[in-house]
């Protein structure tokens, strides 16, 4: 029956509320759902569960919402949300758990475009030290077969030199840095985890 | 003959600006009786009254008009002037060519010209036919009643006694201390209630200048401002309190139990009985509804019909003093009062009107004032928070906003202002009991005004961890053991269904049931609602429009504790003043009845918006109007109302106003 799956059954206690309370070390129970972060959110149009929205289903459990949403993997971390609650809450910090909680699962038909922009984003990242926006986008069009996607912007953008035809390499190497401390630190991770089992 | 003089204000330019004065004063000094007429920048300065002063003694005045901004601003400024050069102050016509006249008419100079000039012709045809009137003092008796012993009146009453006058405390029920006495804790200090009411109360019982007097209700009120005569009934306790020392061995071996009004249902009491552990005064009354031998003698008196009830007595058997009175009958006491506080406070709004949230058939569905009394380490349970359907401890408890509060539908359309705060607090207090509890709470706002509410408030999320859900819930229905609640989660736009082990309706404040009865005897105003009506709700707030009579508390609106206790003090303050002076300067302007032209049909007694009119029996064994000059506001309602135009208003005779009428046109 529609009507009884729409029916919310509130469960506060939850795996993904202990998860995100814990990462965020804050308690969700705190918001009152004034909604300054969806107000604030440059992405919230495209969103189907907004920001606020993502907080009342983690206080009521709603864990089939959560999992089905996007909303983590549209989010770009911008923090404006964060900066701007009243409450003082890390809904940033919470859309980082919430991703960190769902990244091991399946992902949903909606979710599969956001995560494979995601993967895409980070390798350009790992591999250049910084955004190689031509290469990300043509891989991503490939990837999720769509392959004129956006095409057409591309001579302005490239004429303006908004564009480049090749990947900047930066300077240095701290983000080379930065992903070798984190696989150091996933090692460690799984060794310890390993250990207890 | 009258020598009028007549004196024109400029009021800087707001008169002048629009009428030409000079024109006003020419045409003054041709009006009849008129001896001398000249203007003035600011009539109401001190040397504008000085001219006036002058003016009268040199041309031997014997009426003034004055024509400046309205009487309500400087009359009795003026008054003084005249009454200062020998002039009796009732002897002056003030024409208003101000509000009336230049402020309204800014535009066009000549008409505003031709009506000021009307304004001071009627004046002064007014002021020919003044008479001198003289003001009469009432003495003050300096007693307070103060009706209703909770927190208000408990306040008022001692800050009265402290600033020295007689105060008598009149309580409907066996003990004073009100709604409060039966609150667990206080928002948002969580100050245990009883620990800062019961000192109060016995500071009330200790005080030489406090007669209690609880058990009681106001019969009739009669008189005025100083002056009132008050009839109380002093309901039958049926246990003589001048021998009864408050032991307490009748209470405990009374073998009649009832259910206790004061822990709502929820415990028991027996049928002699005090309210509380810590009521004042701590003797007992016997409930007259309950009580066996009362019972028996009632099935006497009845001719012995029926089965036949214990003849039961153990009190009286047991009663060291020979307390016991069970001929005591209710009885008629009559006091004087200069002035009344109304302090009649509130009751929880019944909840058994809520058919759809199981119209009080739930035991596990109560109100929070009932959590109070679970809560409460002296009420029923010994503070054990249990379910009332079968004693286990809830674990998910519902609460409920604004039941009996703004629903237009249930009659109830205000907030009640306590609820959003007391839930608050029950959310907190509930997680401190037992910190597996999980409170939810329906609301449609949260409302927080007060000093440290809304951070009290924050507790409820941040320590309690209670979920507010957005919405009002339309129904809660019994599912086995677990009371099941629908709502809408408006923030999510999804319906919610809540399975609660306990639900707390937050119901509203309501005024007392018969605090409209209570109003209609003291003659003062209440709303739709029965809530008491200040005389103005910013300005007046503790005063009515009948002098001598002021309202506090809850009676007025919904109000907490720390109002209640404001307005309490104001009340007190209130009535300090009018107990400063020994007598009351009554005004002259009042009405009065010609007997001789009376028909007695009184329509004015009916429509005297102020009880001023009475009746009395003439020699000839007429019955006549008479008014009481000091109840009198010199309104006018009874002269437009008499048809053999028996009664005139001094000051306003209708000679008076007819002379202004056709001094238009002569």
């Amino acid at each position: 029956m529609i009507s009884a799956q729409n029916t919310i059954r509130p469960r506060p206690h939850t795996t993904y509320r202990s998860f995100v309370e814990a990462h965020i070390r804050q308690s969700i129970a705190q918001c009152y759902q004034c909604g300054k972060c969806t107000a604030g959110c440059p992405v919230a149009y495209t969103m189907e569960l907004t920001p606020r929205r993502v907080i009342r289903a983690l206080q009521l459990g709603l864990e089939n919402e959560l999992e089905n949403s996007s909303t983590m993997w549209i989010c770009l971390s911008c923090l404006t949300c964060s900066a701007r609650c009243p409450r003082e809450i890390n809904i940033a910090g919470v859309m980082e758990a919430l991703r960190l909680a769902t990244i091991g699962k399946k992902p949903t038909p909606d979710q599969k475009k956001f995560r494979l922009f995601h993967d895409l984003f980070i390798m350009s990242f790992q591999f250049s030290g910084r955004a190689y926006e031509l290469g990300l986008g043509m891989a991503y069009n490939v990837m999720s077969g769509q392959f004129l996607n956006m095409a057409s912007i591309i001579p302005g953008m490239l004429r303006r030199g908004k564009l480049a035809f090749l990947p900047h390499k930066s300077r240095g190497s701290e983000t080379q840095h930065i992903f070798q401390r984190l696989e150091g630190q996933n090692k460690a991770m799984n060794q310890a985890e390993a250990g207890t089992k | 003959m009258a020598r009028v003089g007549v004196f024109i204000c400029h009021c800087g330019t707001n008169i002048s600006g629009a009428v030409d004065v000079a024109r006003v004063v020419e045409a003054a000094q041709k009006m009849p009786m008129v001896v001398i007429a000249s203007d003035n920048k600011y009539t109401c300065s001190e040397p504008g009254q000085a001219s006036i002063r002058q003016a009268i003694v040199s041309n031997k005045l014997n009426r003034v008009v004055i024509a400046a901004c309205s009487p309500r601003m400087h009359e009795p400024t003026f008054r003084k002037a005249v009454s200062a050069a020998g002039l009796n102050p009732y002897l002056l016509e003030i024409a208003n060519i101000r509000e009336q006249c230049s402020w309204v008419h800014s535009h066009d100079r000549e008409k505003a010209t031709a009506k000021a000039i009307e304004l001071v012709k009627m004046a002064v045809a007014k002021v020919i036919r003044h008479e001198p009137l003289y003001p009469r003092e009432v003495p003050v008796t300096k007693r307070a009643l103060v009706i209703g012993g909770g927190i208000t009146g408990i306040q008022a009453a001692l800050d009265i006694a402290n600033a020295g006058h007689e105060v008598v405390l009149l309580e409907q029920e066996p003990s004073i201390g009100g709604r409060m006495a039966q609150l667990d804790k206080t928002f948002p200090t969580l100050d245990c209630s009883a620990c800062i009411l019961t000192p109060k109360m016995v500071d009330v019982a200790n005080h030489p200048k406090i007669r209690l007097l609880t058990y009681a209700e106001i019969k009739e009120v009669r008189g005025f401002v100083g002056n009132f005569k008050v009839e109380i009934t002093q309901k039958a306790r049926k246990v003589d309190y001048s021998k009864c020392t408050g032991c307490g061995t009748c209470w405990q071996k009374c073998p009649e139990k009832t259910p206790s009004e004061f822990d709502l249902g929820l415990g028991k009491r027996p049928s002699i009985y005090i309210p509380f552990a810590q009521a004042v005064p701590t003797k007992p009354v016997i409930d007259t509804d309950s009580c066996r031998y009362i019972k028996y003698r009632q099935w006497l008196a009845a001719g012995e019909q029926g089965k036949k009830p214990p003849e039961c007595r153990i009190c009286e058997k047991i009663c060291p003093t020979g307390s016991i009175a069970w001929d005591q009958e209710p009885q008629t006491i009559t006091e004087e009062f200069g002035a009344i506080v109304v302090a009649t406070g509130f009751q929880v709004y019944d909840h058994r009107h809520y058919e759809e949230y199981g119209g009080g058939a739930y035991p596990d569905v109560i109100s929070g004032m009932q959590l109070e009394r679970l809560m409460n380490a002296s009420g029923p349970t010994g503070g054990e928070i249990v379910r009332p359907s079968d004693g286990t401890h809830p674990k998910t408890v519902a609460f409920v906003c604004c039941v009996g509060s703004r629903d237009q539908a249930k009659g109830r359309t205000y907030c009640s202002k306590v609820c959003c705060m007391y839930t608050a607090k029950h959310a907190i207090m509930l997680k401190e009991h037992d910190p597996d509890v999980q409170c939810y709470i329906f609301y449609i706002d949260v409302r927080t005004g007060g000093k440290d509410y809304e951070e009290f408030y924050l507790r409820t999320l941040d320590d309690a961890g209670a979920i507010y859900i957005k919405g009002r819930p339309s129904k809660i229905y019994r599912d086995g053991k677990k009371m099941i609640v629908l709502g809408e989660d408006a923030l999510m736009g999804r319906p919610i269904e809540l399975a609660a082990d306990l639900v707390v309706l937050a119901t509203g404040m309501e005024p007392r049931t018969g605090a409209d009865k209570l109003a209609q005897k003291l003659n003062i105003s209440y709303n739709t609602y029965h809530f008491l009506v200040e005389a103005h709700p910013k300005l007046r707030p503790v005063e009515t429009q009948t002098d001598g009579i002021f309202v506090a508390g809850a009676c007025v609106g919904p109000r907490d504790i720390p109002e209640s206790v404001a307005q309490g003090s104001a009340a007190a303050a209130k009535v300090a003043g009018l107990f400063s002076s020994d007598t009351l300067v009554t005004d002259p302007i009042t009405s009065v009845v010609n007997r001789e032209r009376c028909t007695g049909c009184l329509l004015c007694v009916a429509i005297c918006p102020y009880k001023a009119i009475d009746c009395e029996t003439t020699r000839d064994t007429r019955v006549v109007a008479v008014v009481n000059e000091s109840l009198c506001k010199g309104c006018g309602l009874c002269v437009g109302a008499c048809r053999p135009k028996a009664i005139d208003l001094r000051g306003f005779t209708s000679q008076q106003i007819l002379e202004e009428v056709n001094s238009l046109w002569s």
